[in-house]
């Protein structure tokens, strides 16, 4: 159960050669700059690009191989894109319909009811494209591409083209979405936050190769990559709720091999959640401090230390007994605190976030 | 209006009309491709179809008729299979009226593909549409205002040709001889009168086609992708 595909195109300036074996559950991202040949690769995937001496397949049916080319409207996906794309001349209902006419097996009428619930679009069914807003017009090609009731979901950076409102007001529906729906999403995207938050597996991209790839939580927590995200590099935890400390607005998560305070995300008990851990919230001391306003202090395993951008600063990764942290400290304090993989510390997280 | 200028608009209207669908059914794929393709080469192309725009229309009616008649590559070839040339025939007409066209045809088709975007024939792709389906359910609906001028114009300009038909076509009453003719003859005649009706009818037909057409494109405004 898998896609595997295997492509290479040559541009003038540009080579996409990838060989990627995913899995086909969950939501993996395919993260990288602009250009590092992402869409591209996605669209090689969804059949609108046909790169010669590719191979693709999915959960063991080829779509192209030597000599065999499935063309994208006889593949069984779902596409969203970077601007929705959808058609001007028909409603949002009639933009829905599209799809589900023509698919063999498309979503039953009560199912689609839900998805259209799920995206909150039942009151915008009877408008056009350009009687909608940016957002909604996406939430509508979301549907869109649901309504097919797809095996394999291709997003492109579907919140890109939208200002930070409007990304928060998708966001949730994203979320629900990966939830709810059983079908595995490849999504195309630049946003650090956003992969964070939705990706189960991640592809980083660089110049049309992939750098790195494998489940979210690992590959955002090395240190090895030659990808620098800046003040976005940090790591993700899978946790689950607690406690909660409702004078102080603050909600415990548990994860294996600690526990943290963080700010009430106001998610119900024992609710997963995801925690972002910046490598800037987080400092490194060889002894339990006393008299910190930190809120969580862990104890913690150095596992790997690398050069960061700056000349000054250096990205440690720490083990913390089961999840990873990444801590952005100086290259001084490296040195002043004899900082080298195998020693145990205390690691001081200033902040963490819930996503979702 | 006389018999013979009655048989001349009846010949003028049936030239057109199928030229125009001629050209509808020639011109729609040619456009298509001048206006996705990526060939270098396809300058060269669009450039023959603008040809009729620039040239006199003698000088197309003279390659015409060389080419249509008996000792041309066209009517020599019908000829040898023992078919008649097509010279100063209604058949001859039409192949000559075609290549004239062909601009007025393949421009506004050409623009209008183009303001289709690939992104919408994307989307189509990925929802399960084939090409033809594609073409029909989003190309033709998006591209109707570009239909509608590439149609009216072909139509119109056909209606008004004179110095091609006069070379390919010739004069020949129920077959060739159109309204654009009839004029001239009348003109010639120094019947003044009958060239008003057949002049003033035509400009005031061509007047409100084309009022027709850009008022029906105002009030209703193509859908912007």
């Amino acid at each position: 159960m898998s896609l595997v595909a295997r492509f290479r195109l040559d541009y003038p300036g540009f080579c996409l050669d990838v060989d990627l074996d995913l899995p086909s559950r969950g939501v993996s991202a395919l993260f990288g700059h602009s250009g590092s040949g992402k869409t591209t690769l996605l669209r090689c995937i969804a059949g609108l690009v046909h790169a010669p001496g590719g191979r693709l397949a999915f959960d063991g049916e080829a779509w192209q191989d030597a000599g065999h080319f499935l063309p994208p409207h006889r593949r069984p996906l779902g596409y969203v894109f970077q601007e929705a794309g959808l058609f001007p001349h028909l409603s949002a209902r009639a933009n829905i319909d599209y799809g589900r006419r023509r698919a063999a097996a498309p979503l039953e009428p009560a199912a689609l009811d839900h998805v259209i619930e799920l995206l909150g679009i039942g009151a915008l069914l009877d408008r056009r494209p350009d009687q909608l807003s940016g957002g909604e017009r996406q939430r509508v090609a979301i549907a869109r591409a649901l309504a097919v009731r797809p095996r394999l979901l291709l997003m492109d950076e579907p919140l890109a083209a939208l200002d930070h409102a409007r990304k928060q007001e998708i966001l949730p529906y994203l979320d629900r979405l990966r939830a709810e729906l059983d079908i595995p999403i490849l999504y195309v995207s630049h946003a650090p936050d956003e992969v964070a938050r939705l990706a189960d597996h991640i592809v980083v991209l660089e110049g049309g190769r992939a750098l790195a790839q494998g489940p979210l939580a690992d590959t955002l927590a090395r240190v090895d990559l030659p990808i620098r995200l800046g003040d976005d590099t940090g790591a993700v935890i899978e946790a689950s709720l607690a406690e909660r400390d409702e004078n102080w607005h603050l909600a415990r998560v548990e994860f294996p091999g600690g526990s943290l305070w963080l700010p009430d995300p106001g998610l119900p008990p024992d609710q997963r959640v995801r925690v972002r851990i910046l490598a800037r919230d987080v400092g490194i001391s060889l002894t339990r401090q006393a008299g910190t306003s930190v809120l969580n202090q862990l104890p913690g395993t150095i596992t790997a230390i690398a050069d960061d951008g700056d000349p000054a600063l250096t990205l440690v990764q720490a083990d913390l007994g089961g999840a990873a942290v990444v801590a952005r400290v100086a290259r001084r304090a490296v040195a002043a605190l004899g900082l080298e993989p195998g020693r145990a510390v205390w690691l001081e997280i200033k902040a963490a976030s819930a996503l979702g | 209006m006389s018999d013979s200028d009655l048989q001349a608009l009846v010949t003028t209207l049936t030239l057109s009309g199928v030229t125009t669908l001629v050209l509808l059914v020639l011109g729609t794929p040619l456009a298509w491709w001048l206006a996705r393709t990526r060939q270098r080469w396809s300058v060269a192309v669009e450039a023959v179809v603008a040809l009729p725009l620039v040239l006199p229309p003698t000088v197309l009616g003279f390659y015409m008729l060389v080419a249509l008649g008996p000792l041309g590559p066209i009517g020599g070839t019908l000829e040898s299979f023992g078919l008649h040339h097509l010279a100063f025939s209604f058949t001859g007409l039409v192949v000559a009226s075609t290549l004239y066209s062909l601009p007025f045809m393949v421009q506004p088709l050409k623009d209008a593909f183009g303001a289709v975007g690939t992104r919408v024939l994307d989307a189509a792709a990925t929802l399960r549409a084939g090409p033809w389906d594609r073409f029909f359910s989003v190309v033709l609906p998006l591209a109707r205002r570009g239909f509608l001028t590439a149609i009216t114009l072909t139509f119109a300009h056909t209606v008004g040709e004179f110095g091609v038909v006069l070379m390919v076509g010739g004069n020949i009453p129920g077959e060739t001889r159109v309204l654009s003719i009839a004029i001239y003859d009348h003109a010639e005649a120094m019947d003044y009168a009958s060239a008003h009706v057949l002049a003033g009818g035509l400009l005031a037909t061509s007047f409100a086609l084309l009022l027709a057409v850009y008022a029906f494109n105002r009030l209703y405004p193509a859908a912007h992708p």
